[in-house]
């Protein structure tokens, strides 16, 4: 990462202003905890003067001034460590004892405290500085005692350098940590926006690399990764769709103009026209029936038509779908059993759930043996809705049922029979369009196609209260049914 | 009867003219949907056939200006929109039926008969008569003759529905969509098995038949000659 592109990086920038707070932070610390160690330093200073001055005024009161004198010149001799300062003048100032070799010229306070300057000898390393003490008045003598500077001094440039120091280091630490940041995280999102330029390219199998930390990074490499997988779908459908047209529609379109090109090459009557136009005719419905449940599927499958969604009433709706079936199982001498579980209801489309029930029943009818039988159930199990289709019919082998939804799919055995192949896939779609499935199971003998519907509620609360009040009761048969502005 | 058609691609437009001309409406034709809005609000038409997606003006917005302006006639959407949200939309917008492109010209000749009859009578009749066959809709009963015909509720809703067109073709779909009320494409003859089991019993027994099947379309109840 280079520099320019490591200002311009988000993450830096809040590390940055993330340090400055820390810095501030740090700092304001700093300075109160400097100024409290040297308050406290400097009462300590006072109250070791107080002590001594205590001290010396109880020699002056039990011996006199020659007692005080002696006592100040010891302490004076021994002094040089613990750097007191001591010096007892006469009313004139002149030194009668002590370790300084002149009375201080600054004045002194109200409490009788003084600051004045010190000129240090070589031997103690010379230089200048400051002492501090308290100046007593008694009889005929003026005392002073006090403590040099030097110590607090040192104390103080201790604390002051400890935390510029540390506070210089901390922010080195944090300034490393702050690009070490950006970059892993950038790294990251790196990966993401170079997966999608791959996408963008046109690669559509490119996946978000995950680190397997489970963070939110992989969290959103999943979502993201999801999200590709159902347009990878999509497309693939899509793909499947136009394939599919392509060979599929292509043939019978072929077959229809060679059909009226022949009838053009035989010698003209009016009567073999009408016939050729007549078959022309019968295929090109055909076509347009295919054409039209390729849409359905289509629609199914693109997931838009959700929005459609409202409250269906599936066991009206099977028994309406075997109402207008029965006539045409009995005349085909099949008998219809029906077993439908009163009030289940679920959110869905009703058209196309209507569709892929009709589906079933068309294809059952259209397998069965005469005398056989048809059952169509509806029950509910737990939170799902289980519509299932079971005809005698010769079924399909096990190896081939996943591959009987798929679009165009028909059994070689059943090339004779009408129709185009795509009544089970559009089942199929209508069922993953309501998150549900399609089984396809052995019904010894014959096919068992069982629609598993999910019952789950998925509608907006605001349509919830519609519903409630229009559909719920007043209109306990409504089924499948269209709403009236639907209906034409 | 005249017919108009706003329609912008002059082949569809002139196979309609051609079809409607020899079924004895006269039909116009305009192409674009300014000129449509136009000729629909200055001249009368008993019925219009209105494209959904016209350059100019588009079809919906076509009708809403044009039952806006107070004008009743019926009018078709014809459409290559052909999901239940567009068909409720182009419905609600005021037009009286809905076709998807392709569709087949009998579906949309019988559905322009149909619309047309609308016009004329009222269909809050609640004795239908046809021939010698009666239906009423207060007591449910039907009767040919003297005879009196004994049906399924459904059979008796697709009769009422047979009943108020006479003389005009119904087509499956329109018999799905008005009886059942459902709109979907069935693979079988799930419908004609219905209209068998009515006609067993309205003509059966009976000298002239009234049901009859109109080949490509569907079924027409006519008067006996």
């Amino acid at each position: 990462m280079s520099p320019t592109s490591l200002f311009r990086s988000r993450i830096f920038q809040f590390a940055l202003i993330y340090l400055c707070l820390f810095g501030v932070t740090v700092g304001l610390i700093g300075w109160i905890v400097f100024d409290v160690a040297k308050e406290s330093v400097s009462r300590q200073i006072e109250a070791t003067i107080d002590a001594e001055i205590t001290g010396l005024v109880e020699q002056y009161n039990q011996r006199g001034l020659p007692g005080l004198v002696e006592a100040i010149r010891r302490r004076a001799t021994s002094a040089d460590g613990s750097r007191g300062l001591y010096l007892l003048a006469d009313k004139r100032n002149r030194v009668l004892a002590g370790n300084l070799d002149r009375w201080p010229d600054e004045r002194t306070d109200a409490a009788g405290w003084v600051t004045f300057r010190l000129e240090f000898p070589e031997s103690e390393g010379g230089g200048t500085n400051f002492g501090r003490a308290r100046v007593l008045s008694g009889d005929g003598f003026n005392l002073l005692v006090g403590h040099d500077e030097r110590e607090r001094t040192w104390v103080q440039s201790t604390i002051l350098w400890t935390l510029v120091g540390s506070l210089a280091a901390t922010v080195t630490v944090a300034l490393f940590g702050a690009v070490f940041m950006s970059r892993a995280l950038s790294r990251r999102i790196d990966a993401i926006t170079a997966t999608s330029r791959e996408i963008m390219a046109g690669d559509l199998s490119q996946r978000v690399p995950a680190s397997g930390r489970g963070d939110e990074f992989d969290r959103l490499a999943a979502n993201l990764n999801a999200m590709l997988d159902r347009i990878e779908a999509l497309i693939a459908g899509i793909k499947q769709v136009s394939d599919n047209i392509a060979h599929d529609l292509r043939s019978p379109l072929a077959r229809l103009r060679s059909r009226l090109e022949v009838a053009l090459m035989e010698p003209p009557d009016a009567e073999s026209y009408r016939v050729a136009l007549e078959k022309t005719i019968s295929e090109a419905d055909h076509l347009l029936q295919t054409f039209n449940a390729l849409l359905s599927i289509a629609q199914a499958e693109a997931g838009a038509p959700r929005r459609n969604f409202t409250q269906v009433d599936l066991s009206a709706g099977a028994r309406d779908a075997a109402e207008l079936y029965e006539p045409l199982a009995e005349e085909k001498g099949l008998s219809l059993i029906v077993e439908v579980a009163e009030g289940i209801r679920l959110q869905g489309d009703q058209h196309l759930l209507f569709q892929a029930l009709v589906n079933l029943l068309d294809n059952a009818i259209k397998f069965s043996p005469e005398g056989g039988s048809i059952t169509l159930t509806l029950r509910r199990q737990g939170a799902r809705a289980a519509l299932a289709v079971a005809d005698q019919g010769p079924g399909i082998p096990e190896a081939l049922r996943e591959r009987a939804l798929e679009r165009f799919f028909r059994l070689e055995e059943s090339r004779s029979t009408p129709g185009s192949g795509l009544g089970l896939s559009l089942v199929a779609a209508v069922a993953r369009l309501h998150d549900g499935r399609i089984a396809l199971e052995d019904n010894r003998p014959g096919l068992r196609a069982v629609l598993d519907l999910p019952l789950n509620d998925r509608q907006p609360k605001a349509a919830r209260t519609r519903r409630a009040s229009t559909a719920a009761d007043a209109q306990p048969a409504a089924g499948l049914k269209p709403s009236s502005e639907a209906a034409s | 009867m005249r017919v108009l058609i706003v329609e912008d691609d002059k082949e569809t437009a002139g196979y309609i003219a051609k079809g409607l001309k020899e079924s004895g409406y006269s039909p116009t034709v305009a192409t674009d949907g300014k000129e449509g809005l136009l000729m629909a609000a200055s001249e009368d038409f008993d019925l219009a056939i209105v494209d959904r997606m016209l350059p100019g003006l588009d079809g919906l917005s076509l009708v809403e200006t044009l039952r806006g302006t107070g004008k009743e006639l019926p009018i078709v959407f014809l459409s290559a929109m052909g999901s239940v949200e567009e068909r409720v939309k182009g419905l609600r917008g005021g037009a009286d039926d809905y076709l998807v492109k392709p569709f087949a010209f009998s579906e949309l000749l019988a559905r322009i008969e149909v619309l047309l009859r609308r016009g004329s009578a009222s269909g809050a009749e609640t004795h239908l008569r046809v021939g010698d066959l009666e239906l009423d809709l207060l007591s449910r009963s039907v009767r040919r003759g003297d005879k009196p015909i004994d049906l399924q509720p459904r059979e008796f809703k697709i009769l009422e529905y047979l009943m108020r067109n006479t003389g005009r073709v119904v087509t499956r779909v329109m018999l799905l969509e008005n009886v059942w009320d459902y709109h979907f494409d069935p693979q079988t003859n799930v419908v004609d098995v219905h209209i068998s089991r009515l006609r067993q019993k309205i003509d059966k027994d009976f000298d002239k038949p009234l049901l009859h099947t109109v080949r490509g379309a569907g079924y027409r109840l006519r008067e006996p000659d």
